[in-house]
């Protein structure tokens, strides 16, 4: 689960871990007040306004409304001009942003809406450095990974300079070490006061990261302010679903306007579903056979519409639902139901796909493909409801099929 | 022979609810040695099993089974009791870790996770526990373990498989099914199909069960199973080109997968650009496994590569 930069800093500040100040704002106007309190309290002219989106690049990012505007907008205006100009600059920048497109390199190129931004302290930055907690699924361990080329994408440092990245793994049952803390903190050249500042940053941020069930902490740009003080200049931090149940506080800092409305009410009926872009609907179980079903249908020639996994144990009521969800995408012009039953029966199946046509129609041609328990008394079912329905001798016959039929 | 289970396997439950109940019986039914079950609150009593026999199972056994399984308060009490050398985890995901080091303080030498939902945190903690003890974990979030008419240790649906050559090795449930199915229709049948789970902290890798096969005189060639995301496949490919006396087929899920979405399981996510099937594909062929195009062609796949491998 994903939240935004705001969020992700409140928590870490809560953590205890050095934070610049700052305000979410949804309005111009409190965008406006928000940077004079900010200018008040840390006496710094300087102000930042900041798209708040799930998405990352936001910096080089641009708003399709505005194209010369970027997602991060340093106000330098009052500097020379005082409390009013950074207030009317924040407030022009805010009624330009909020209710504009974004596009980033990871928001594709339909973009994203920002409807909050993070009104924050200007920093005087010498340094930008990086910083991640993330799992190492090769040893099973968190590690730390840390580099001096702050500011720009991890990924194209480790391909271009990987002697750059330090890489500090995690015993879980020691937790990171003042050494560790130390050695990290000597290879991003911390000094004197820094690096007693980074240690506790370090130490802190990755205990955080075990505490709260992050699965991911990434800190681009970590910096250094003047006093030596280690703080995060940005923050994104996401969280292992599976944990959610143990974070009711973090579960609520989710953020509906991100997510995909029918991947959401897909998780509500216990579906596994993710939307893609082509015009053939799947409906699978189990989440590997899922994978596999999308793969056969592009080998075939086709584009899959959707990721569904109906999991091991669905009822008729699910299948329903997953039908509903997949016809309700305009671009679907054929549905491929690929079902190996093992725990699940292919009668059961059988009946949630004969109930699901009768109640919600079908406009687009199906193939169904049964396999495994009960699939004879599957295949009679759908075959005796009178429906048309084509049916599949295997995955790779299926797949040909509703390719074919959807054309 | 037969890899981690056979007809001497003797087998605890832990987490004798509605599921472990439901798959417990399944078990009996295939003629699975269920010796015991595990539960704190149940301690002294037994659960009854009874039913109409799996013949596709263990053979020679009569038409119904009936069974009184003695519950146990503990893994160390069971284990004491029943000499059990296996046990399947179906403990809801908050416990489930919990229930698996418990087996590992116990010693019990193979732990079978079916759970799925496991908090990534608690299995690192669960990991690093059992690093220290003789004990192997397969799973969490897998199908199982099944030696064809010996042993069948999870949910998977024990009618498809048939005693054969083949070693299976899978990160997903149904498509180890799919690949079972089409070992069998070819004739190749399977010595041990493993689940190893589709998390990303899990038990047992590829690696491991490749050696494993690779040491079974039964094992004629192995199909591996995998999907995107982590670098377990490419990890295999190593160990094959630098190992392996065994033809190896395989398949890998997730081509067609948009990076950075987790496809349904935990550990299926391309992230950055590290995780993708071509990545594994390109690892495999290179070992000189005979990678299928499609789900569909698993079973020539291995047959093609038992032939390549006896040429």
């Amino acid at each position: 689960m994903k939240i935004h930069e705001y969020q992700a800093k409140a928590l870490m500040k809560d953590a205890g871990i050095p934070v610049p100040a700052g305000v979410m704002v949804t309005t111009p106007d409190e965008a406006s007040a928000a940077a004079a309190t900010l200018v008040a309290e840390t006496g710094n002219p300087v102000v930042v306004v900041k798209s708040q989106i799930h998405a990352g690049g936001r910096g080089k990012g641009r708003f399709i409304e505005y194209p010369e505007l970027g997602g991060v907008s340093v106000v330098l205006d009052g500097i020379e001009g005082g409390v009013e100009a950074t207030r009317a600059k924040v407030a022009q920048l805010a009624s330009e942003m909020l209710g504009s497109t974004l596009v980033t390199v990871q928001t594709g190129p339909e973009g994203k809406t920002v409807n909050r931004l993070y009104i924050e302290q200007g920093i005087d930055i010498a340094t930008e450095l990086y910083l991640s907690v993330l799992l190492d699924r090769s040893t099973s361990r968190n590690i730390v990974m840390a580099s001096t080329e702050g500011g720009t994408e991890i990924e194209v440092v480790a391909e271009e300079t990987p002697d750059k990245i330090l890489r500090e793994e995690i015993d879980p049952a020691f937790g990171l070490r003042d050494f560790q803390a130390a050695r990290i903190s000597y290879a991003l050249g911390f000094k004197g006061a820094a690096v007693r500042s980074g240690m506790k940053f370090l130490k802190t941020l990755t205990q955080a990261a075990v505490d709260l069930d992050a699965d991911m902490v990434e800190i681009n740009p970590l910096v250094v302010a003047t006093d030596g003080t280690v703080m995060a200049l940005d923050g994104k931090m996401s969280f292992e679903e599976n944990a959610l149940f143990r974070h009711p506080d973090i579960v609520a800092l989710r953020d509906p306007s991100e997510e995909d409305p029918a991947e959401a009410t897909a998780k509500e009926y216990g579906l596994s579903f993710i939307k893609l872009d082509g015009t053939i609907g799947c409906m699978v179980n189990g989440a590997g056979l899922a994978m596999a079903t999308m793969d056969i249908i592009k080998y075939v020639g086709g584009e899959p519409a959707n990721f569904l996994d109906v999991g091991g144990g669905a009822d008729k009521d699910q299948i329903v639902a997953a039908f509903k969800i997949i016809t309700a995408d305009p671009n679907v012009r054929g549905i491929f139901v690929n079902i190996f039953g093992g725990i699940m029966r292919c009668d059961t199946i059988a009946e949630g796909v004969v109930a699901a046509v009768h109640e919600v129609g079908l406009e687009v041609p199906l193939v169904v493909r049964l396999e495994g328990t009960n699939v004879e008394l599957g295949k009679q079912i759908i075959n005796e409801s009178g429906l048309n329905v084509v049916s599949a001798e295997d995955m790779k016959d299926g797949a040909v099929k509703i390719v074919e039929l959807s054309k | 022979m037969s890899v981690l289970v056979n007809k001497d396997t003797k087998v605890l439950i832990q987490g004798l609810g509605k599921t472990g109940r439901f798959h417990t019986d399944n078990a009996f039914a295939y003629g699975t040695n269920m010796v015991g079950a595990v539960h704190p609150s149940r301690a002294g009593e037994t659960e009854s099993f009874s039913g109409d026999t799996d013949h596709s199972g263990v053979q020679g056994r009569a038409d119904r089974y009936a069974a009184e399984l003695p519950i146990f308060r503990s893994v160390v009490e069971a284990a004491d009791a029943t000499g059990a050398n296996a046990s399947v985890v179906y403990v809801p995901p908050p416990f489930a870790a919990d229930a698996i080091m418990e087996a590992g303080e116990a010693g019990i030498p193979l732990i079978i996770c079916i759970t799925e939902g496991i908090p990534v945190a608690d299995m690192v903690i669960a990991k690093r526990y059992l690093a220290d003890r003789d004990v192997r974990l397969v799973g969490p979030n897998c199908p199982g373990v099944i030696t064809p008419q010996e042993c069948k240790i999870g949910i998977m649906p024990g009618y498809i498989h048939t005693p054969g050559k083949i070693g299976v090795i899978s990160r997903s449930g149904t498509l180890t099914y799919e690949a079972v199915h089409q070992l069998t229709l070819s004739g190749l049948g399977q010595t041990t199909a493993i689940g190893i789970g589709g998390d990303p902290v899990n038990g047992t890798n590829f690696v491991d069960c490749l050696s494993l096969f690779n040491g079974d005189p039964e094992t004629e060639g192995v199909i591996m199973i995998g999907e995107i995301g982590g670098t377990a496949e490419e990890e295999a490919a190593e160990w094959i080109k630098a190992n392996m006396t065994k033809p190896v087929a395989g398949f890998i899920a997730g081509t067609s997968a948009p990076p950075g979405k987790r496809m349904g399981h935990a550990g299926a996510i391309i992230s950055g650009r590290k995780g993708t099937a071509e990545a594994k594909i390109e690892a495999l062929e290179a070992a000189g496994v005979v990678v299928a195009p499609t789900p569909s062609d698993m079973g020539t796949a291995m047959s093609e590569a038992m032939r390549a491998a006896n040429s």
